[in-house]
């Protein structure tokens, strides 16, 4: 009744083209932004801050990052955790070797950083495709790891190669407090976010999914794939480099390179396959059901079942029910949850009359 | 030059046991284009199975601990348990599944690994259990002291092993008729039902001969290395395997095991010193991808050509 | 039914918010972050059981710690960071008087919440893992890597070769090979053996095995080629037996290859089967259940069916002794604790804290523990968080581990100096300034 388009007409082509042609989703949208923006640190506890809202935020910048690359270019990647080690260790350097380096340009090049990698590790997929490249990342992902183990130098000579992050402050203030590195993590991602839905709506986008719809097609009018496709892995490791060293800075503070092992490139998969292939909302929605999920099962099972059955069982149980979850959310709906908040909205446009 | 060869040789037996593993990736993405990443989590399943059954057998049915007739009656029935699994996952996953995009089934398969993962340490519990075959891991004395070379016992069986399963499985490919359908299936999937082979029959079939292949693997890196979690990473060793010797193609798994086996073992003794060692972790796929870039569908894999 | 599920849920997210009931009087709560899946949960398994059968006993058995309960729940975290740091936010405000003690049982999420610790005023005990500096209780007050750490047991394998060969100077011109795991553990053993080297006049041969280490074909053709004296096992789950069995493969003697605590258990050797015979760990607990206190809890805990092993050979296991270890110093420290702020009390973890700088478990406290032997005697100071430094070396028979030494000392001086350097480098990069410990009381 209230989430009706009646009425509002489009003039202009810039009206046309804005991210929320609706105005009830323009309001959503800002109504959110102020919840997540300021209600939420005013209200949340530290837990729901440290533990569940910022590693949420900062794995849906990374799953938006892969989004980018196997979303909407069609590359499959599974190297993705490799890029924010990238991220998370060139962020370190910098602030380390510059004096007086500001921290928000540290995490623009720590993004860059992760692009030029992402770059030299995507010129494989202008020849292989498929499984092949994405095999191919996991040596991406086994070299970069391995690299930063072993050279002591990224570490700044650590004797056991982890890193502890430095303060973040940016113009004097130092973000300290979780509610202050919750707002900083918030106000980057959502940044972040706004421009890859603009980027993914502009020609950029469009190069990237007519490669992922046919590359040959593409090639043949007129898109040249190389940009194209390297464009892609460099965005899309940029997304991950700066999600890396967010983890790094605002969620965990000290990191070893093997943290960001092959699980955690997984886990950011799964985020955009349940969250939903191609859709930015869908990083978000999928990045919170994967964190959230084990954590529910771990409260929830033991509830359930009590101290009965032993904890061995307990913890091997939550794993089925998580990999059960998956298996279901796949055959129930294969587009992810993104499809459903889609499939929500076209009901609400007609309700209560859906004739 | 002694020692070269001893690498060398070392390094195509372990090919070998990389190549084990990934049969069972080749059969299943042969047959229904699902790049099974839950391959690792059934050798673990497998193994395990085996195992736990070598235990308490002899305490339900009195017999002999150790006897031929527990290990047999054993492998009988961790089959069984393979076979159970691989319909089970035919009905509940892949079935609903079917005309998905490749990656949505990769990723069934993952969520599968978990529920595998945990299934078998559910049920035999996190316990590290040894496995013995009965075959020495230790070099062979007259080698040894002839030549200087080390072969392991071992490696020599386990590379007896896989040559059998290969023999096994080129003649159930070539001369049984559910092997003939398996090859129509592979081809055209359209073609092979619309003249009357049940597709799901098939692929139930070939989820238990990979289940099969995976008990094979599960059993020999058992008993080298001990049945435990960590069974699910030879997942890992086998995937550059995969790329280099192509999907679709069980020699290309065998030339390719062997190419990744010795290049990595020569790799990590003469280059390793030069950059801190460790370097097997990331070599074979940097191999497996330098030589994509000149033959992008593998050593033998199926030229594909794109047609708009 | 819509309904239903949604109140579930609530009452679910409600219990998430952390808004638990104050519990009755005088309970003493321990989180325990566990991982029971995964490819550590066969080590993991025997380890929390063996340190919840402990507090269990002292529950059963004392009725306590001076008549507080102890009261524990586990979190899995598989052994993950992020999992691991959301369970010490979750733990951290449970039981009445919050969680007494972090102690993570691994070395990658004892990073993730270090610098959590001191603002959340909750002692972090690192038993045998985590990081080595932390010794310095001066710069890093609220952790506590007890007992022994991994410079320290380098530096005791190393006096243990020197027995061996029957004095420290017949070490020189020995060549020792180091087979690590290529991973931030696995390095941490680079410095020291180096140290060690250039003072006693060896050679180190490092080799790094590359996780998870299932394959280790070149790694010992090398070792066969450079033929070292001695090799030390520096592993990590599936890489001891492996490791193990090419060691066998290549004809190297077991009897010369010392693995650290976390290559020397049960779960190390069984797998290996017939060639780990002779193979020599070290550890600072000893396996065994002929020990009083493991037969306490054979009587008190499993004689009423409260056992926590579902496997109950595994008791008096290297693992499972290990978590006993971990049970004793936890009670012992809430215990000291007791004395200055109260008997009969529960306390805050700042409180237990001051538990743990003050631990003595001197031989005549071990003895009524019905512990001698079975760990080292450890004298926790403001300036020294770590304790003894000695281990005990064990070989495996076949069947099963058999103590060959007595505690082993380390070479105190030169790992102390490590340690302070590290932990000096420590507080500049961090602008702390090292606590004075000759005010604190």
């Amino acid at each position: 009744m209230l989430y009706r388009e009646a009425g509002q007409f489009k003039a202009s082509y810039a009206e046309d083209s804005q991210i929320f042609p609706i105005r009830q989703d323009k309001i959503g949208f800002w109504v959110l932004m102020l919840v997540f923006g300021l209600a939420v640190p005013l209200l949340a506890n530290q837990y729901w801050l440290k533990a569940i809202l910022i590693p949420v935020l900062i794995f849906s910048l990374a799953a938006i990052g892969l989004n980018i690359l196997t979303g909407y270019a069609g590359q499959l990647s599974l190297g993705s955790a490799a890029f924010m080690a990238v991220g998370a260790f060139a962020a370190y350097n910098f602030i380390l070797r510059i004096e007086g380096m500001p921290f928000l340009v540290a995490l623009v090049l720590a993004g860059v950083t992760a692009a030029l990698v992402g770059i030299l590790f995507g010129l494989p997929s202008l020849r292989i495709k498929g499984f092949y490249l994405a095999v191919a990342t996991l040596a991406a992902q086994f070299f970069i790891v391995w690299a930063l183990v072993k050279f002591p130098w990224f570490s700044n000579n650590s004797s056991s190669g982890v890193v502890t992050a430095q303060d973040v402050t940016i113009l004097g203030y130092t973000f300290a407090t979780p509610e202050a590195k919750y707002i900083l993590t918030f106000l980057i991602v959502a940044f972040m976010a706004l421009l890859a839905k603009n980027m993914v709506r502009s020609s950029t986008g469009r190069a990237w999914m007519a490669v992922r719809d046919m590359d040959v097609a593409a090639q043949v009018i007129g898109f040249r794939l190389m940009r194209t496709k390297l464009l892609a892995f460099a965005v899309s490791s940029f997304y991950c480099g700066v999600a890396g060293a967010l983890y790094a800075y605002t969620y965990i503070g000290t990191v070893e390179p093997e943290g960001f092992n092959l699980d955690l490139s997984f886990k950011i998969l799964f985020m955009i396959i349940i969250g939903g292939v191609g859709s930015i909302m869908g990083s978000f929605l999928g990045a919170a059901f994967i964190v959230l999920l084990p954590i529910f099962l771990d409260n929830f099972i033991p509830m359930i079942f009590g101290d009965a059955l032993g904890a061995g069982f307990v913890s091997n149980f939550q794993l089925i029910v998580f990999g059960g979850l998956i298996i279901f959310f796949l055959i129930v709906e294969p587009h992810g949850l993104a499809r459903l908040w889609q499939i929500a909205k076209e009901k609400l446009r007609l309700w209560p009359f859906p004739h | 030059m002694q020692f070269f060869i001893e690498v060398l040789v070392g390094g195509l037996l372990s090919g070998v046991m990389y190549a084990l593993v990934a049969l069972g990736f080749v059969l299943i993405y042969k047959a229904s284009g699902v790049f099974n990443f839950a391959q690792g989590a059934m050798v673990f399943f497998a193994a395990l199975t085996f195992v736990g059954f070598q235990e308490v057998l002899p305490g339900w049915l009195g017999l002999e601990a150790g006897s031929g007739v527990v290990f047999w009656l054993a492998f009988l029935l961790a089959f069984i348990a393979m076979i159970l699994l691989g319909t089970a996952t035919e009905r509940i996953v892949l079935r609903p599944l079917v005309n998905q995009p490749h990656i949505t089934l990769f990723m069934a398969t993952i969520g599968l690994t978990y529920v595998v993962e945990g299934l078998a340490q559910m049920t035999w519990g996190a316990n590290v259990r040894g496995l013995d075959l009965g075959i020495v891991d230790e070099p062979i004395a007259w080698l040894m002291d002839n030549y200087e070379i080390g072969v392991s016992k071992f490696d020599l069986f386990a590379a007896g092993v896989a040559a059998s399963l290969v023999a096994l499985l080129a003649l159930l490919f070539q001369y049984t008729k559910v092997g003939r359908a398996l090859r129509a299936v592979a081809d055209d999937h359209q073609a092979a039902l619309s003249i009357g082979i049940p597709l799901q029959t098939i692929w139930r079939v070939v989820w238990a001969v990979a289940g099969f292949v995976a008990l094979v693997a599960g059993m020999i890196w058992g008993a080298r290395n001990g049945v435990q979690f960590a069974l699910t990473f030879t997942a890992l060793k086998a995937l550059p395997v995969l790329i280099l010797g192509g999907f679709t193609s069980v020699p290309g798994a065998i030339v390719g095991g062997l190419i990744i086996g010795a290049s990595e073992k020569l790799a990590e003794v003469y280059v390793g010193p030069f950059v801190g060692g460790g370097i097997e972790g990331w070599f074979p796929y940097m191999l497996a991808l330098a030589f994509l870039l000149f033959r992008p569908e593998g050593l033998f894999g199926e030229k594909h050509i794109d047609r708009v | 039914m819509k309904l239903k599920k949604t109140v579930l849920l609530g009452a679910v997210i409600a219990g998430l918010l952390g808004s638990s009931l104050a519990s009755a009087n005088e309970e003493q709560f321990i989180g325990l972050p566990s991982y029971r899946v995964g490819p550590y949960a066969a080590g993991g398994s025997g380890l929390f059981g063996g340190w919840i059968d402990y507090m269990q006993l002292v529950n059963e058995r004392d009725g306590g710690v001076n008549g507080v309960k102890l009261t524990w729940e586990e979190c899995e975290t598989e052994y993950n960071n992020a999992r691991g740091v959301e369970c010490y936010e979750r733990l951290k405000k449970k039981g009445s008087t919050g969680n007494s003690v972090f102690q993570p049982v691994s070395t990658g999420i004892t990073y993730s919440v270090l610098e959590k610790v001191p603002q959340d005023k909750i002692p972090m005990v690192t038993i045998g893992y985590g990081r080595t500096d932390a010794a310095d209780g001066r710069v890093f007050p609220w952790v506590f890597p007890m007992i022994t750490t991994y410079w320290s047991q380098a530096s005791a394998i190393v006096n243990f070769m020197g027995q061996k060969e029957g004095g420290m100077d017949k070490l020189k011109g020995k060549k020792i090979g180091l087979l690590y795991h290529d991973s931030a553990y696995g390095k941490e053993s680079h410095a020291i053996m180096d140290k060690l080297a250039a003072k006693h006049g060896f050679e180190v041969i490092k080799i790094a095995v590359a996780h998870p280490g299932n394959e280790q074909q070149s790694q010992w053709l090398q070792i066969r080629q450079a033929k070292p004296d001695y090799v030390v096992l520096w592993g990590w789950g599936v890489m001891n037996p492996t490791a193990i069995k090419a060691a066998a493969k290549t004809g190297f003697p077991r009897e010369k290859l010392i693995g650290v605590w976390w290559s020397g258990a049960e779960e190390d050797t069984i797998p290996a089967g017939p060639a780990a015979k002779g193979f020599i760990a070290a550890g600072f607990n000893v396996a065994g259940a002929n020990y009083p206190v493991i037969a306490d809890i054979k009587k008190h805990v499993y004689g009423k069916n409260k056992g926590n092993m579902e496997d109950k050979t595994r008791v008096g296991s290297v693992y499972y002794n290990r978590g006993v270890v971990h049970g004793i110093i936890t009670v012992e420290a809430i215990r000291k604790a007791q004395e200055k702020f109260g008997k009969g009390k529960a306390l805050t973890g700042e409180q237990v804290r001051w538990g743990f700088e003050n631990l003595n478990l001197d031989d005549a406290r071990l003895k009524a523990l019905g512990a001698t032997g079975f760990l080292p005697p450890l004298k926790i100071t403001c300036a020294d968080h770590e304790g003894p430094g000695k281990v005990k070396f064990q070989q495996w028979d076949g069947n099963q581990w058999k103590v060959i030494t007595d505690w082993v000392d380390s070479d105190r001086p030169l790992v102390r100096g490590m340690i302070e350097e590290s932990a000096a480098a420590y507080a500049k990069e961090k602008g702390i300034k090292p606590r004075d410990c000759s005010k604190e009381g």
